[in-house]
């Protein structure tokens, strides 16, 4: 299979997730789309180190490094949500402008 | 163990700032009973310290202890005592003593004397330190560790509009000492030492022409700031006139003594041919700032901004008394120093407490203090007194020593310059003793308004007389023996102008 | 004590006059309060054991002690030695019995006077603090020291004109008088200065020898002592800077005849004294003194003609006479010059507190609201009589004896060819003798003939005031003997130092004398025609005089130029211009408006930093396609 085919389908859901970061209001929302360009950036990783797989494995290494950072992205990111929710009973991002100065 | 004192003297206080931090908040004013008692054994410590001085060798620094600190780059922890800084380091340790007593009297707003009190004990190790560190990087430490405290205790403590002094407070210092590190930086690298003791016994080679000018320009900054000089003052009314009674003595009686230190110790004798290159200029902005205090004093009405004022006048005899470049004009800026802690921090004293009674510190709405509380306005005229500079009283001979300095400045110095000088200050003596007796005769004298009729003015405090008496006494016997403090600066003033002389 | 007087006199002594003088001072001071009599019997006893010390001291050169000079260092490093130490020589001497003479006086005085009025435990403190400078003063062995003493009895002045000080006008009054004084001390300062950088030494007696000499250049002492000379122009209310005197009237008449009129005031006749040979080896220094002088002495007693206040006569009145001490000095006339300063002391202290007296009784200030008083208050009268005579140069009394001395020295020197200003001195010497007679003769009658004018129920004062002005009215009588010429001892006693006492002629000593008696005279004739029996009116209005009469009246508008040409644009224009323009506009503004521009500056960038993480978001992405596209191309 050309790895073209794996490029445009990693370029789409990056795409879809830079949309969704920048129009959903919901921050849950925001944070599953930066999930999306994430896993965009590991396939690209993977489909690449399958192409260059003489070379040895680091590009399946960075997909499994990228993946263990998203879990304690969203980790963290889900409990931030969480605590503004309870203060503010809202997590609509276009609200949460207080830490602005 | 006698060299262990001086240690004790600087770093007593921070213990005192940990042991107050650690107490529990519910402290309250016990507090500032402990802050008291660690700044009363560090003037103890201070005072035995100077009692163990060799005033024959006052020209060398006593009390010495130097270990390594940072090896890399050769800094050293470096503390001693030499004639010059021994009475302000005395200064340092009596007037942050009598702050805390004041403190057991009246607490500003709004109260919680844990914080304070500590802030002024970390104030306080900054201001000793200052004193006596001998190596720049210390000294840099030292002179930076004063800003953080007393921007808290402004910011915080102070008047109506405490922030935007604060701030400008900081920023301003801040913005001097940034110049002044460069140039700390350009001694290092040129002479290959942070020594202040090497660097001043004989004055590095290497700083001829341009560089040593650029270097001069950026102590120039960091020093000038902080006395201040004219046309670098305008921090200084704001912070005085917003800063807490305690903090405004502080302020006046030691922190600006810290600018006029830094020129004596380290400027003129590191750099001697920039500060000859200099001395006119510095000269000049002093007469200015004498003439120019004065006008501004008369057109306050607002008595803490006007002793604010008045300090920038008195620094200025000092700082023409250091631009002389003579012996009679130096041991003068000194003598002037300590008087002037002596005296503006009374005047500070006072303005507070006034305020603590009438609750104002507008002039024009005080008034017949005499007949209210004559024991207070009786304090008052003394103060003022002083300040104007009548013989027999500290603030005269500062005054006189460094005009008859300018009177005969030291060689290559334009003598008719300096003379011309010598009239402005004069003319300043003559300002400055009509807008105090103005000032005596608009808060002190007449009948009392009704406002004031109505309010109930107690005479001063027992525990205002104990922060005020040593204050008191020490400004008639620094008059009538002048040579209390003379005594250690004259040996050392003459080593350091031998030094520049080389 | 025998053993002392035998060893050579009390003189070595003699600080103890000053040293009981500030004792009484801390001892009133600080318990004046818990006193019974509220702490006048301190003072009191103070000044008279001074008062005995200083007779005893003088008795003892009189007979031949020597003068002392101690002297102990103060302070000293390399270049300069501060002395502290003492002069006690026949001139110290007089000083000594003059100030605790009148110091004594006006202290007994004021157990009465003040009685009721306010602080008069602090009253007597200031007196004390005053006497005990002044004497300081006197006994200085070097200018430092004299400086000290010279402001301390300023500070004393302030205190005691400005006593009163519920009213604004008086404590006004206070600070006038000090800081036209200080503009002289300022002067005085700088003098000291030039001196001690010509001659390395502050020591009186040093500089002296060294101007004798010639060890000083001429530009130095020439600049020198009228730096001196300036400071003796504020002390002693001469002409530029005479205008604080009359209003330190306000202060209550024990002090202006303590300090306004015997003591303080002559300390700059006192000082040129001390400094002589200096002020005579400066070429010009010594034709200064006799021009101001004798412009002092003029204009003030024709302002003195023309004041309804009878403190302010006096107060010209005392200008005008210290007018005629400095011209005295101004032409060499050294021993007449001290001798007229020694019976001025007690015939203006007794009208001082002579005036005092008739204030007390008329409860007014104002010669327009007395009269009359000529039988209600005999024992005033008569003392008054004398003083008013004394001060007239009417034989015997004291004041005839000085100032026909002065006079004719004068002219001595006027004749002798020596300077254009001796004729000078002579002249003003002889016009002012005339007005005084007839500003001395207004007064008088005014005072205590014709009809009373006031409302009051008139009273002779009580005995403690009038005590002290017989004691005064004796020693006026008496003291004018000690200069009679040819068995005058005074001229022996005080004269140039080192020089030998003029010697008698009959001329300047007898004739001269004589014909300024008649002078005097006839001021009194022509104010008693005018003033008692109204033969000529004097009716200025309308005449060609009345400009000249406005003129003096408004006391040659020096106050008015002073107060709107110097005092007021400094005080409120310059002041201001200075805080608000320059310091808060310009030099303030500069650095608020740096931190204002690093404020707009960082208000236009925060636009970006909306605080919406999305539209941040947006910025990246797009900066990044931008960016990969530079790069890709």
């Amino acid at each position: 299979m050309p790895v073209a085919y794996f490029l445009v389908l990693s370029s789409l859901i990056f795409s879809l997730g830079v949309y969704g970061v920048l129009v959903r209001r919901n921050a849950v929302l925001v944070l599953l789309s930066i999930e999306l360009m994430l896993n965009a950036v590991n396939l690209n990783f993977v489909a690449f180190s399958a192409l260059f797989g003489a070379h040895g494995a680091a590009g399946q290494v960075f997909a499994l490094f990228v993946i263990a950072v998203a879990a304690a992205e969203v980790g963290i990111g889900l409990a931030i949500v969480i605590l503004i929710f309870r203060n503010r009973s809202s997590v609509d991002v276009d609200e949460l402008s207080f830490l602005k100065w | 163990m006698s060299n262990s004192l001086l240690t004790l003297a600087v770093f007593l206080p921070l213990a005192g700032a940990a042991v107050v931090a650690a107490l529990p908040s519910t402290a309250g004013h016990f507090a500032v009973r402990v802050g008291c008692a660690f700044a009363l054994v560090a003037l103890v410590s201070g005072v035995v310290a100077g009692a163990g001085f060799d005033y024959s060798a006052a020209g060398t620094p006593q009390l010495v202890v130097d270990a390594r600190w940072i090896p890399a780059i050769d800094v050293h922890f470096h503390l001693g005592v030499d004639g010059v800084s021994l009475p302000l380091l005395e200064l340092s340790l009596l007037v942050s003593a009598l702050c805390f007593v004041y403190l057991q009297w009246r607490l500003p707003e709004p109260g919680r004397p844990k914080a304070l009190v500590a802030l002024l004990l970390l104030l306080e190790t900054g201001m000793n330190g200052t004193f006596v560190a001998l190596d720049l990087i210390l000294f840099f430490v030292f002179w930076e560790t004063v800003l953080i405290p007393m921007y808290f205790i402004i910011g915080l403590w102070g008047g109506v509009d405490r922030r935007h002094a604060a701030i400008k407070f900081f920023l301003y210092t801040f913005f001097g000492s940034a110049f002044m590190l460069l140039s700390f930086l350009a001694i290092y690298f040129t002479a290959g030492t942070f020594d202040i003791t090497r660097l001043t016994a004989h004055a590095p080679a290497g700083f001829g022409g341009v560089l040593g000018d650029v270097v001069f320009l950026g102590l120039f900054l960091g020093f000038a700031v902080k006395v201040p000089l004219w046309p670098l003052h305008t921090w200084l009314p704001d912070a005085h006139t917003e800063a807490p009674t305690v903090g405004s003595v502080l302020l006046a009686a030691v922190m600006l003594k810290m600018g006029a230190y830094g020129f004596i110790r380290i400027a003129f004798p590191v750099l001697p041919q920039a500060a000859h290159d200099f001395a006119p200029v510095i000269a000049v902005l002093a007469v200015i700032a004498i003439l120019y205090g004065a006008l501004c004093c008369l057109a306050q009405t607002d008595l803490k901004r006007l002793i604010a004022f008045s300090s920038v006048g008195h620094m200025g005899f000092i700082m023409l008394g250091i631009a002389t470049m003579t012996e009679i004009g130096v041991n003068g800026a000194v003598f002037g120093m300590v008087a002037h802690g002596l005296i503006t921090g009374m005047l500070f004293f006072v303005a507070g407490s006034l305020h603590e009674r009438y609750h104002t510190r507008s002039i024009p709405e005080l008034g017949a203090l005499l007949s209210q509380a004559p024991r207070l306005g009786s304090v008052l005229t003394f103060t003022a007194i002083a300040s104007l500079g009548l013989p027999g009283l500290a603030g005269f001979w500062g005054e006189l020593l460094s005009l008859l300095g300018a009177y005969s400045p030291g060689p290559g110095l334009n003598v008719v310059l300096y003379r011309v000088l010598m009239a402005g200050g004069g003319i300043g003596i003559i300002l400055t003793a009509g807008y105090f007796l103005w000032t005596l005769q608009r808060v002190t004298l007449g009948r009392p308004s009704e406002r004031n009729a109505a309010l109930v003015i107690t005479d001063v405090h027992a525990l205002e007389w104990g922060a005020w008496a040593p204050l008191v006494g020490l400004i008639v016997v620094a008059g009538v023996w002048p040579g209390l403090v003379l005594g250690s600066t004259v040996g050392a003033v003459h080593q350091l102008l031998a030094g520049i002389a080389q | 004590m025998l053993g002392i007087a035998g060893a050579g006199g009390i003189g070595p002594f003699m600080w103890l006059v000053p040293g009981l003088a500030f004792a009484s001072f801390f001892v009133v001071l600080f318990g004046g309060r818990r006193m019974p009599d509220r702490g006048h019997w301190t003072g009191i006893v103070a000044a008279g054991a001074g008062l005995l010390l200083s007779l005893w001291g003088f008795a003892g050169l009189a007979t031949g002690a020597e003068a002392v000079h101690r002297s102990w260092t103060w302070f000293q490093f390399p270049g300069i030695s501060v002395g502290f130490g003492m002069t006690y020589d026949f001139l110290a001497g007089i000083m000594f019995i003059v100030v605790t003479t009148v110091s004594l006086m006006a202290q007994i005085y004021s157990t009465a006077y003040m009685r009721d009025e306010p602080r008069y435990t602090w009253f007597y403190a200031a007196l004390s603090l005053f006497t005990g400078s002044m004497l300081l003063l006197v006994l200085a062995d070097n200018l430092v020291q004299l400086f000290l003493g010279w402001e301390l009895v300023g500070l004393c002045s302030y205190f005691l004109i400005g006593h009163f000080w519920e009213s604004s006008e008086n404590s006004s009054a206070a600070i006038k008088a000090f800081i036209t004084t200080r503009i002289g001390d300022v002067g005085l300062l700088f003098g000291t200065f030039v001196l001690f950088i010509g001659a390395h030494t502050f020591d009186i007696a040093a500089l002296n020898r060294a101007a004798a000499a010639g060890h000083i250049g001429q530009g130095v002492l020439t600049a020198g002592a009228l730096l001196l000379f300036l400071g003796a122009i504020g002390k002693s209310a001469q002409f530029p800077l005479h205008v604080w005197l009359p209003d330190a009237m306000a202060g209550p008449s024990p002090v202006s005849a303590l300090i306004h009129a015997a003591t303080m005031v002559v300390a700059g006749v006192y000082l040129v004294a001390r400094m002589f040979l200096v002020f005579r080896a400066a070429h010009a220094a010594l034709d200064v003194v006799s021009i101001i002088a004798a412009i002092t002495m003029l204009i003030a007693a024709a302002a003195a003609l023309v004041q309804d206040d009878i403190k302010r006569v006096l107060a010209y009145s005392t200008v005008s006479q210290i007018g005629y001490m400095m011209a005295a000095m101004g032409v060499g006339a050294y021993s007449a010059s001290i001798f007229h300063l020694f019976t001025h002391a007690f015939f203006k202290a007794l009208l001082f507190l002579g005036a005092g007296s008739l204030i007390h009784a008329t409860g007014s200030n104002y010669m327009s609201d007395m009269g009359g008083l000529r039988t209600r208050m005999p024992h005033t009268f008569w003392t008054f009589l004398v003083g008013a005579a004394a001060l007239a140069g009417i034989f015997p009394l004291a004041g005839f004896f000085s100032k026909d001395e002065i006079v004719g020295e004068a002219l001595r020197a006027a004749s002798s060819g020596r300077q254009i200003t001796a004729w000078i001195v002579f002249a003003s010497a002889v016009v002012s003798a005339l007005l005084t007679a007839l500003y001395v003769t207004k007064l008088c009658v005014r005072v205590f003939y014709g009809e009373y004018r006031g409302s009051t129920i008139l009273h002779e004062s009580p005995r403690g005031m009038t005590g002290p002005l017989w004691a005064l009215t004796a020693a006026t009588l008496g003291a004018g003997f000690l200069g009679l010429p040819v068995v005058g001892v005074f001229r022996h006693w005080i004269n140039i130092p080192g020089e030998a006492a003029p010697g008698f002629s009959t001329l300047y000593n007898l004739v001269l004398p004589l014909g300024s008696l008649v002078v005097a005279l006839a001021g009194v004739w022509v104010g008693w025609q005018v003033w008692a029996r109204g033969r000529f009116v004097l009716e200025v209005k309308g005449t060609k005089l009345a400009p000249l009469y406005t003129f003096v009246a408004h006391k040659y508008y020096l106050d008015d130029l002073y107060l709107n040409v110097i005092v007021r644009p400094i005080q409120y224009e310059a002041a201001r211009g200075a805080y608000s323009w320059l310091d808060r506009r310009v030099i303030d503004g500069l650095v608020e408006g740096s931190a204002h521009i690093t404020g707009r500056v960082g208000g236009a960038l925060r636009i970006l930093q909306s605080g919406h993480l999305q539209r941040y978001l947006a910025l990246l992405f797009a900066v990044l396609v931008v960016v990969a596209g530079v790069v890709m191309n």
